[in-house]
């Protein structure tokens, strides 16, 4: 029996690959479908001597990741729609104080309530647009478990890179389903530490002055140095300002340090494109699907191909467009009313051309569903 | 395969312990999925297991070349979508089969064999899980008894491997 394989759910493959990151510290409060993640983590993370608390709220998850960051820690929160939706508000917060943090957001249908244990992929634009005001987000997924410890690692990677929230876009049936999971080994994937300041006790810090490559040096709040941390624009000794370079300075950079770099953040996987004429768009579970369709479908000689998105934000419209050029028709594969396939109509050269195959009644796209549309589209009847 | 039962009747627990050994032990390939509402106790359960040498992608099971249903409600919710000529497994104490179902239908007494020569119903499920393996033969019971080994409190090993052959037998005296 090898050690480092796993038979497990998509949740603890989350788990698995934040304690692999180094995650210290995670404040949450248990949300089907992400419970798994909050109960394994509460026996994981003291035994390695990290932090785990079960707060009152998804609020108070937030704030309490958001705090433990500043002071050094790798951190987490994990929750569905009802919590994210409660989050909204200081992600902003971490957004504007460019605090490194990971929020998972396992989705189930919505809105509300909605139905708990069933899948949906409803949030897509929830994570782009919740917080209010102009900003950018990070936001990933995945389809596979192999590929949420993948995208996991990457997340923490990104969010002390870019110091940005980044969110993690699972849903309830990767979540849920167990498959193996080959745990790499130490090194194996590159990670991505605290960049603190070089600046010694004593000295001037500016929290908000960044290095020549543009990146900002952290200091542990409540260590050597004296800072003010805020949600108003501020200067680079983080004081309030709205001195108007001060605040058109400040929404750029947060803007820019994503929206500049969409290629080299995007993450995807693609399947038979050279030669397809019909190209399925999916992402998360959906893609399991569609995936199925392709193989079958091309053991039958049809040219079809498959573009897995694992960013969702900021959406590499670029990359989608010179995916699509050649095919006959696009079909976006989702369990939502549409979300990304809005998204791929904006991106690609014939949004005529751009059609939906979905499921929104909790029941798991399957690959006849697909089948059925890619028919109609053919021009072959169901 | 399909699991089907009643909540707490470990049909999630059985398809995991053989999802498991098909990919920690034989290197084969599995996904493993349930469907549940919001009881923990009583309601439908159900768990779906694909065993493959090749990849899986679409991760749930249309129809089941083998079906278990382990309650009346089970069955009659689920024997429609076996796969016709399949195998459809149902214990014959809780379960009052229908002639037209076309598969082939095995009522066996699993529950009774469990009370009679254990005395305990927590291990229902593994028995269960016995006579599918042995007329699915799509792992080996050395597998499954390491998962076991692996899973399970010391106390309560024996209980479970006893579980086990018990099924192993009923499922043996058939001719598939």
């Amino acid at each position: 029996m090898q050690r480092n394989v796993k038979f497990v759910q998509g949740n603890e493959a989350c788990v698995e690959a934040a304690v692999y990151a180094g995650l210290n510290f995670y404040a949450g409060y248990p949300i089907t479908p992400s419970s798994e993640i909050a109960e394994l983590l509460s026996g994981r993370l003291p035994a390695i001597g990290g932090k785990f608390i079960q707060m009152e709220d998804e609020i108070a998850s937030m704030c309490a990741i958001i705090g433990a960051s500043l002071t050094g820690n790798k951190v987490m929160t994990a929750t569905s729609g009802p919590g994210f939706s409660l989050m909204q508000e200081s992600l902003g917060y971490a957004i504007m104080a460019e605090i490194p943090c990971v929020i998972v957001n396992v989705m189930r249908g919505g809105p509300s309530t909605g139905i708990p244990t069933h899948g949906s992929q409803g949030d897509i634009n929830q994570a782009r647009w919740g917080t209010h005001g102009d900003h950018s987000i990070l936001a990933f997924t995945a389809s596979n478990h192999q590929d949420i410890f993948e995208m996991t690692v990457t997340a923490f990677n990104m969010a002390e890179t870019y110091r940005t929230p980044v969110i993690l876009l699972f849903d309830e049936v990767v979540a849920h389903m167990r498959e193996r999971l080959v745990i790499p080994e130490t090194g194996e994937l590159p990670l991505v530490d605290r960049l603190r300041t070089s600046v010694r006790e004593g000295i001037d810090y500016h929290p908000y002055l960044p290095r020549e490559d543009g990146r900002l040096p952290m200091s542990d709040f409540g260590g050597v140095h004296r800072f003010n941390v805020t949600g108003l624009y501020h200067d680079m000794w983080g004081f309030p300002s709205s001195e108007p370079r001060v605040v058109h300075e400040l929404i750029r950079h947060l803007f820019d340090k994503l929206e500049n770099r969409v290629n080299h953040l995007a993450r995807y996987k693609e399947f038979f494109l050279e030669d397809a004429e019909y190209v399925l768009v999916s992402y998360g579970s959906a893609a399991r699907s569609a995936l199925h369709v392709v193989k079958e479908r091309r053991l039958r000689g049809e040219r079809l191909g498959l573009l897995e998105l694992q960013t969702l934000w900021p959406f590499p419209k670029e990359m989608i467009r010179e995916k699509c050029a050649n095919a006959k028709a696009v079909i976006v594969v989702e369990l939502n009313l549409g979300q990304v396939l809005q998204l791929v109509k904006m991106a690609v050269n014939n949004p005529e051309r751009v059609f939906l195959a979905n499921r929104i009644d909790g029941v798991f796209i399957t690959p006849i569903d697909i089948m059925n549309i890619l028919r109609l589209i053919q021009g072959k009847g169901v | 395969m399909v699991f089907s039962g009643s909540g707490g009747q470990g049909v999630v627990t059985a398809a995991i312990i053989l999802a498991e050994a098909a990919v920690i032990v034989e290197n084969l390939n599995a996904v493993q999925s349930q469907t549940y509402g919001a009881a923990a106790r009583g309601g439908a359960t159900r768990s779906d297991v694909i065993i493959a040498e090749s990849v899986i992608h679409y991760p749930k099971v249309i129809q089941p070349n083998f079906l278990v249903c382990l309650t009346q409600p089970a069955y009659n919710t689920y024997y429609p979508i076996i796969r016709p000529g399949g195998l459809l497994l149902t214990d014959s104490r809780f379960v009052k089969t229908e002639d037209k179902v076309d598969a082939r239908q095995i009522e066996l007494p699993m529950y009774h064999s469990v009370m009679e020569q254990i005395g305990k119903p927590i291990v229902f499920n593994i028995c269960m899980l016995g006579v599918t393996i042995s007329l699915t033969r799509v792992v080996q019971p050395e597998s499954i008894l390491k998962v076991l080994e692996d899973r399970i409190p010391k106390g309560f090993l024996e209980m479970n491997q006893k579980a086990l052959d018990v099924g192993i037998e009923l499922g043996a005296g058939l001719k598939i």
